[in-house]
Formats: structure tokens, C-alpha cells, sequence
């Protein structure tokens, strides 16, 4: 074998080999761990296998390590973007690419979001990019009032993105479930309870097997949840059900608090009605989506214990469950006790996470307006969404046993345009190019005296 | 690599300028000189409202014009701009100091593309104004028969982005949307009490997917780009017919048409692709009407010598992509590739929520420019969100930058403006504070919002 073969066939096989997690320490960057504290300078990540280690002030690189000299950079966890559609469409309006909704399908809470997530979305690399490391990534309600199975993903450049299959299912009860349920709310808290019923009966007599308690917190690896819908074949049903039997397994353990339920609500009082589905539902596992008047019923929300992701900037009534949306909401909640994320669905991207908790911050310094301090705001894209999705202590924060997902920032996080230089998932340090980047270095110059900027690659 | 961007940007502004010195100056910018042209049926009745002479001391001075000035006093009196200057201008006797130490003052905002009032909140049915789509080309209608004045996006603008003006453009369904209406930010019971006195009318036009979208699907022409371009030039040959005649039989679509022939609207031209824009632009020279600047333009940075070379400005986002096939190749360089070339920069929103962080998103592309070398100083990056915009909309002797004479269209900034950490504090347009963070009664509550969850609050 010649050497120039030898080279080409070494190189191929280090792409073809999944990389391998690093142990690795960063120094001297200035350290956000991601738990609602502010951030502290000089401080030091010891990264092994694949897992921190260490974080903080006065942490030793063990003997023998690579540390790398962060001075001048931010290490952080990744972030974390709940929810959001990763990975499920190329490019929106192109029907063909697009399989966010699914309005014609005779499917609706059982359809999956796991096996259509495609690592290699454009999306995907954009975003890993821009420093997001984990999301809950889901399907949404089009023909149906349930949006189907949302699944959590990695963002890793490797064929395997879903960490969790089947791990929340969506629902939406406000004005727009309203529509699609028939024309009003009304039909859809119809629609909901009877749907709920159904999976009960059919729960009970299939006798699909559940855990006999909740267990939100993901396991990695060793606690797939059971897929419902492919059991309890041979169960009778009454002649007048209205789900599929896919469906209706699908929410069987959402009845049962196996499954958190994810539910899109806005107005006030359709938040109130969301909370009180736990008197009839007694193990609904709840988590409010959007919530824009979530500060005039914060108390209510708080005392339900009931996490919310929350639209982090909406201060416009636009529509009419909206009246009262204000900038202010998520301050508002948070001083009242209440578990807030900042949804990744309520801006023009999820990259777009970071700034909107910048804004959080900003909020502070207005007169009259809530915000949240800087260590708040970031807690409110990495460790909080990571522990509503279930990742609690493995993401979204820099502490002994979490996941090795860091970013090494050229700035701070939270200020406008600062952009990761370092991605690392699980330990291993990821590539930062996409379509974008590409494009990027194609037009540095518009120079095409000698080749069309085609050969330009 | 680095390049001399102030050289290259204010010989691009020069030649913008003299490009805007062509506009009509009509009472209402529609007063052609050469021909009978219907008066402005529907003039502007806006008014200043009352304000102290101002002294605004000690802040850091962004004059829009690519100037900054550390430790800058700004004067205005009487609804204008009397003086800017650094800490030894005098202020003269009757002047209210305000206190601008650790903050920053820059002028008023101006977002070149909005919908605020013709797609107004609450987003329901009733209130989609904004696109006549029917026919592909609807010269005939005047947003501003739109604009509902009561739509609580302009008090959120005005408070949370600073936005003292703003153009408001009919939709991109149609190749011919309409004409734009340019706006100050002021609350008013009417359209007419808003209207920027003096702005020149624009022509909102559309290029690629949308139109071919919408009328292919009802079965019309066009359903296909060169569908677009040969309604289009078919419309111009028709309206240069109208132009060249005497112009006595009203019609108005014609006469809107004809305002662009005359270069007295000007062209606001909807259109992501480069290679698009580049057709567009020969189709302007055949048909002998000018594109004053294409928006969304998510691909002008593949075009930034050809976009210098005609004079277009570029009005874009700061990396808004991938949503539809014609955004596919939006990058976050695309501002910092214009400004490169020494092609116009114009950051706008097209979006209620976007319309509150234009500076954001100003600071945004500058920071994409850094990363790859391209050094846009914070003065002229203020410049995309004031100045470029208002000489696209063909004020700019009137706004956009603080010069004596000027309208005081004026923010102060509780901080670095390009910062996320830092809003508005105080804002006056023509010389009136219209918002004060710091007072809860200044702050405009729209006749929608009164005796709702939510009436007065901080939004």
C-alpha cells in the first residue's frame, strides 16, 4: 500500500469510527454551571468519560490531563430547547420535507416523533452550532387535538439522536384545540376526557403493563419506556369509541403519570381548567406550554407544582387567550415559586434561546418590569428545560455525573452575537459545520476572475 | 482581512443620497412636477405635540450618521434637533437637562417593513388587511386604507424598540402589492394622524414564491417565476402607455404606476434570491423605474458588487433562514458582506415581536461580521436601523440621524444599545417624550387594550 493510499485509508476510518469521549480539562474561562448561579471567573471542568467530573473554583486538572486555556471564553453547559421540532423538517414550507403535522393522518397521540428524527438535519447542525446540546423535540396537533409522542434528543453528529423515545405526549386545549376539536373549547375538554377514559378502560383490560409510580427522571439507557400501542392486542373494546386503538394505547400512560403530558394553554382561566384536569386525572403528570397569562395565575400554578415552558418575550394580545401577555411573565412566575423555561418554540429559532434570557436580564433593570438575574435566565435554557424534560442533573448543568455537554463561548452566553467556538456532547467535541457555514466561507469575496465561485469548495 | 468599511459605506451613502435627492418634494411627496397628479387625497394631518427644550447630557452620542461621540450633549428645542456636540457645547439658558451619564442616545428607529396595522394584533381573521390578493398585481391599493391606528404592535415598538417611524408596506402575495405608508410612531385616532409629512409614497412589489404560490394555486397567472416576470413587464408596458399620455382619464393603478415611472414612489421590492434580484434589476432598467431596495434579501450577500453598483439598499434580517426553499441559504454574514462591498444595509423586522429588537439584531450581524474578520464600528451599525432606513424611504432630511434641523426623533438608552441587556429609557419623537420607562403614565395604551387583563402594564 502506498503511503498516500495508506493516509487516504487511515482518514477514512477515523470518519468512520464514532469519536471516541475525550478526558479533558478547560482552565481559566469564565464558568456558568447552569444551576441558577452567577457565573464565576477563572474557575476549571474536568471532563472523563464522557461525563463532568468537576466544575468550579480551585478544581485540580488531574495529573497527565489535556487541559485546554480557556482565558477570555465562557464554559457552559449546553443548552437545552424544549420544545421544538429539531430534526422533523428540512425546510418548513416545503411540504415534502416537512413532517412536523400531520393533519390527514388517521393517527394522532400515537403517532412517534422517534424514528423520523434525522440527525442530519440542516437544522440540527445549525443549532448545535449555536450551542444547543439537548432538546425535546415533538410533533404538533394539526388534525387531532394530541400532537403524538414527542421524543429527547442529542444533538450529536453521530446516526443516533434519540436518548428517549415516547417521552412526552402534547396536547392543546386553547383556542387552537378548540378549533380542531370541532369549534370550541368546549369539545376539546370533551375530547380530552373521553380520550383519557378510553386509554383507562383499555389500559385496564389489556392489561398493559406500567410502572406503579412516576418516574420522570430519565435513566439513560436502562429505562425505555414500554411502547403502549403494541400491546393488548386481544383486549374487547365498546362499539362506541371515537380513538383508534393505537391512540388510545398511546395515552395510556399519560393517564397513568407515566407519561408527562404537555399541554399548549395561553388564557388564564384555560390554565386554571388545565390544572384542575388533576382532580379528575389524579397521575396526569402536567407541564404547561406557552402560558402567556401565566403571571395572573401563578400562585395556582406554583401550588400545582406544575413545571411550565413558557414564551419568553410575548407581550402583544395576539389573540384573544393572549389579552394580558407581557414581557414580565416569566419574572412574574418564577418570583412566585413557579419552575419556568424559556420555550424554544416561541421564537424564529431555537438559537435564538440565549438571547431571549438576555432579554430576561435586561428586564431587570426596567423600571416596574420582572426579570430574572443572569444565573435565573441561563437556568432557564439549560438546567431548568433539562430537568422538566427529564434530564435532571445529566444536562443543562455543569456538576460531578452530568453528561460532558459543554460549550466554550467567545463571550458571554446571553449577549448578543457571542457564538460557541467548542461544542462537546457526551465528551466529544463536535463538529461546527453546516450549510451556513459553507456558504459562509464561499462568499468572503465575491472574487470570480479566474473560476466561478461553483469550484469554490 | 479587514477593509476599510467607513470609506466604503459613505461613499455608498453618498450615492444613496443623491439617488433620494431625485424624490418628489411634494406637500405630500406625490406632486409631480410634470404632470397633473392628483393631489394626496388623504393628506397628513400629524402635528408635534408639545415638548421642553431638552438638554440630554453626558451620554454616549450615536448620531445614526456614523459618528459617535463619548460624554455628547444632544439639544433639541421646538421639535427639533439645535445642536450635538461633546461636553463643552453650551446649552442655552431655558434648556431641561437630563442626566444621560452610563447611558447612550442614538436617534429614533425606523423599521422600513412592517405590517403593524394592516396585519395588526389580535392576529384574528377580521383584521387581515394587509394583502389584497385577488390579482397579481393590485397597484391600486394604498395600505394605508389598512392601518388600523389602534393596533397595540406600534406602542410596543415605540417602548420596548425605540421605533419613532416606520414604513408600513401591503403584503407579498401579489407582484404589485400597493403602496406603502410611511408613518411616525406617534398614537392617533386615525391614519391620517400618524402620516409622516412630506415622506414619499413606496411601492411594495413581490418576487418569487409567494405570487406564483398564491395565483398558481387558484389557477391563474403566474404559477411560475418567468410567470412572474412576464405579468410584470406587461404591466409596466402597459402603464408606460398611460404615462406618456396625457394622463387625464383617472385610474389608480396607473397613477401609482406612473409615480414610479417618474421616480416619485419608490420601489420596496420583496425578494430573496440573488439571482432574482439581479433579473429584477434589468427588468427596472427596461422598463425605466428604479428599485430603491430589495427586502428580505436573504441572498444579497452573493450579489453585494452588483447591489453597490445600482444603488439598492438591502433590507434584511439578521439570520432569519430555512423557513421556506427561497430562505435556504440565509447566513448570518449577509449584513457584513453588503457592508464589505460597500453596498446600503437596512436591518428591518417585518414582525410584530421583531419590530421591538431591531438594535438587537443590528448587533447581531455585526457580531457575524466580527467573526470573520469584518470590523463594523457600533456608529454605522446604528446606522442600519436609523439613517439607511430613512434615506430608503426617502426622509432622510427629516430623520434618522441627529442633526440640527433635523426632527428630534430621539432615544435615550439605559445602556449600550447593541447590548441585550439594555431598552429604551426614554423616547421623544419630534421633540415630544412620548414614552418614559420611568413613569408608568407615559406609556401609549392602545383603545383595544382599555379595561383588559393587562391595561397600562409593562410590556
Amino acid at each position: 500500500m502506498s503511503r498516500l493510499a495508506y493516509t487516504l485509508a487511515a482518514s477514512l476510518l477515523a470518519l468512520a469510527a464514532p469519536a471516541a469521549a475525550q478526558d479533558f480539562a478547560i482552565t481559566g474561562a469564565t464558568l456558568a454551571t447552569g444551576d441558577g448561579s452567577d457565573p464565576v471567573p477563572n474557575a476549571t471542568v474536568v471532563v472523563r468519560g464522557g461525563r463532568v467530573v468537576a466544575a468550579g473554583l480551585g478544581v485540580a486538572v488531574p495529573a497527565g490531563m489535556q487541559a485546554v486555556d480557556g482565558a477570555g471564553r465562557w464554559v457552559t453547559p449546553g443548552l437545552v430547547a424544549a420544545v421544538t421540532t429539531l430534526g422533523l423538517a428540512d425546510v418548513s414550507a416545503v411540504s415534502e420535507s416537512n413532517d412536523i403535522s400531520a393533519g390527514s393522518s388517521p393517527f394522532s397521540a400515537a403517532l412517534d416523533a422517534a424514528p423520523v428524527i434525522n440527525p442530519a438535519s440542516q437544522h440540527i447542525l445549525v443549532h448545535r452550532a449555536a450551542g444547543i446540546t439537548r432538546a425535546a423535540t415533538r410533533t404538533t396537533p394539526s388534525g387531532s387535538i394530541f400532537g403524538g409522542q414527542g421524543a429527547i434528543i442529542d444533538l450529536g453528529a453521530d446516526p443516533n439522536p434519540v436518548m428517549r423515545a415516547r417521552a412526552f405526549q402534547t396536547v392543546t386545549l386553547g383556542e387552537a384545540g378548540g378549533r380542531i376539536a370541532g369549534g370550541s373549547r368546549a369539545s376539546a375538554h370533551a375530547l380530552f376526557r373521553n380520550a383519557l377514559r378510553e386509554a383507562t378502560r383499555l389500559g385496564e383490560s389489556a392489561r398493559i403493563p406500567g410502572r406503579s409510580s412516576q418516574s420522570r427522571d430519565v435513566d439513560l439507557g436502562d429505562d425505555v419506556p414500554v411502547d403502549s400501542r403494541l400491546l393488548g392486542e386481544d383486549s374487547e373494546r365498546p362499539g362506541d369509541v371515537l380513538l383508534t386503538r393505537f391512540d388510545a394505547a398511546a395515552l395510556v400512560p399519560v393517564v397513568r403519570g407515566e407519561q408527562p403530558l404537555y399541554v399548549t394553554v395561553e388564557r388564564a382561566s384555560d390554565i386554571r381548567s388545565t390544572l384542575a384536569l388533576k382532580r379528575e386525572f389524579p397521575r396526569l403528570d402536567l407541564v404547561l406550554v406557552g402560558a402567556s397569562e401565566g403571571w395572573m395565575v401563578a400562585r395556582d400554578i406554583a401550588a400545582a407544582g406544575v413545571p411550565v415552558i413558557a414564551d419568553g418575550l410575548d407581550d402583544l394580545p395576539q389573540s384573544f387567550e393572549e389579552l394580558a401577555s407581557t414581557q414580565s411573565n416569566i419574572g412574574r412566575m418564577v418570583a412566585a415559586g413557579v419552575k419556568v423555561a424559556i420555550n424554544a418554540s416561541a421564537m424564529e429559532n431555537p438559537r435564538n434561546l440565549n438571547q431571549y434570557a438576555g432579554n430576561l436580564v435586561a428586564l431587570s433593570r426596567v423600571p416596574g418590569a420582572s426579570g430574572l438575574s443572569w444565573g435565573q435566565a441561563f437556568a432557564a435554557i439549560s438546567s431548568v428545560p433539562a430537568e422538566i424534560i427529564g434530564l435532571r442533573g445529566r444536562a443543562g448543568v455543569l456538576a460531578p455525573g452530568a453528561q460532558g455537554d459543554l460549550v466554550v463561548w467567545d463571550g458571554d452566553p446571553l449577549e448578543l452575537g457571542s457564538m460557541p467556538v467548542q461544542v462537546f456532547i457526551d465528551g466529544v467535541e463536535q463538529p461546527l459545520d453546516n450549510h451556513q457555514s459553507r456558504l459562509r466561507d464561499r462568499y468572503r469575496d465575491l472574487d470570480e476572475s479566474d473560476r466561478p465561485k461553483a469550484f469554490d469548495w | 482581512m479587514k477593509f476599510d468599511l467607513r470609506t466604503a459605506a459613505a461613499l455608498a451613502g453618498a450615492a444613496l443620497l443623491s439617488a433620494c435627492a431625485t424624490t418628489g418634494e411634494g406637500s405630500d411627496g406625490t406632486n409631480g412636477a410634470a404632470y397633473d397628479y392628483p393631489d394626496n387625497p388623504f393628506p397628513s394631518t400629524y402635528q408635534r405635540y408639545p415638548g421642553a427644550p431638552t438638554a440630554l447630557v453626558g451620554a454616549t452620542v450615536y448620531d445614526g450618521a456614523g459618528r459617535r461621540i463619548d460624554n455628547g450633549t444632544v439639544l433639541f428645542a421646538d421639535g427639533k434637533v439645535t445642536g450635538v456636540g461633546g461636553a463643552d457645547l453650551a446649552i442655552p439658558a431655558g434648556y431641561t437637562r437630563v442626566d444621560g451619564t452610563g447611558k447612550f442616545v442614538t436617534p429614533g428607529v425606523i423599521d422600513i417593513h412592517s405590517h403593524l396595522g394592516d396585519y395588526p394584533t389580535p392576529a384574528v381573521d377580521a383584521h387581515e388587511d394587509g394583502n389584497e390578493a385577488t390579482n397579481p398585481t393590485t397597484p391600486e391599493v394604498w395600505a394605508e386604507h389598512s392601518v388600523w391606528p389602534q393596533d397595540p404592535g406600534f406602542t410596543r415598538a415605540l417602548a420596548n424598540g425605540g421605533v419613532t417611524a416606520l414604513q408600513i408596506l401591503p403584503g407579498s402575495a401579489n407582484l404589485m402589492g400597493g403602496r406603502s405608508a410611511t408613518l411616525k410612531n406617534v398614537p392617533s385616532r386615525t391614519v391620517q394622524g400618524m402620516k409622516f409629512p412630506g415622506a414619499p409614497y413606496g411601492f411594495k412589489m413581490a418576487c418569487g414564491e409567494n405570487p406564483k404560490r398564491v395565483y398558481g394555486g387558484k389557477g391563474r397567472m403566474p404559477s411560475t417565476r418567468m410567470g412572474n416576470f412576464a405579468v410584470n413587464r406587461q404591466t409596466w408596458m402597459d402603464a408606460r402607455k398611460y404615462a406618456d399620455g396625457d394622463r387625464k382619464e383617472r385610474s389608480l393603478a396607473k397613477e401609482t404606476l406612473a409615480g414610479v415611472l417618474d421616480g416619485d414612489i419608490l420601489v420596496h421590492n420583496h425578494c430573496y434570491r440573488a439571482d432574482e434580484m439581479a433579473l429584477v434589476l434589468d427588468m427596472a432598467k427596461e422598463m425605466g423605474y428604479k428599485v430603491t431596495a430589495f427586502h428580505h434579501a436573504v441572498e444579497a450577500y452573493k450579489i453585494g458588487d452588483l447591489l453597490r453598483a445600482n444603488n439598492v439598499c438591502s433590507a434584511i434580517w439578521a439570520d432569519w433562514y430555512g423557513f421556506k426553499m427561497e430562505a435556504y441559504d440565509g447566513i448570518q454574514e449577509n449584513a457584513a458582506y453588503l457592508q464589505r462591498e460597500g453596498a446600503c444595509v437596512v436591518i428591518h423586522s417585518d414582525d410584530a415581536n421583531g419590530i421591538q429588537r431591531l438594535n438587537q439584531e443590528a448587533a447581531k450581524a455585526q457580531a457575524a461580521g466580527r467573526r470573520v474578520g469584518i470590523d463594523i464600528p457600533d456608529a454605522e451599525v446604528i446606522g442600519w436601523i436609523t439613517l439607511n432606513a430613512a434615506k430608503a424611504m426617502g426622509i432622510a432630511d427629516q430623520t434618522g440621524s441627529l442633526e440640527s434641523g433635523k426632527m428630534a426623533d430621539v432615544v435615550l438608552w439605559n445602556g449600550d444599545p447593541l447590548s441585550v441587556y439594555s431598552r429604551p429609557e426614554k423616547v421623544w419623537i419630534d421633540g415630544a417624550l412620548m414614552f418614559d420607562a420611568t413613569n408608568p403614565k407615559l406609556r401609549p395604551v392602545s383603545d383595544f387594550e382599555l379595561g383588559q387583563p393587562g391595561e397600562g402594564d409593562v410590556k
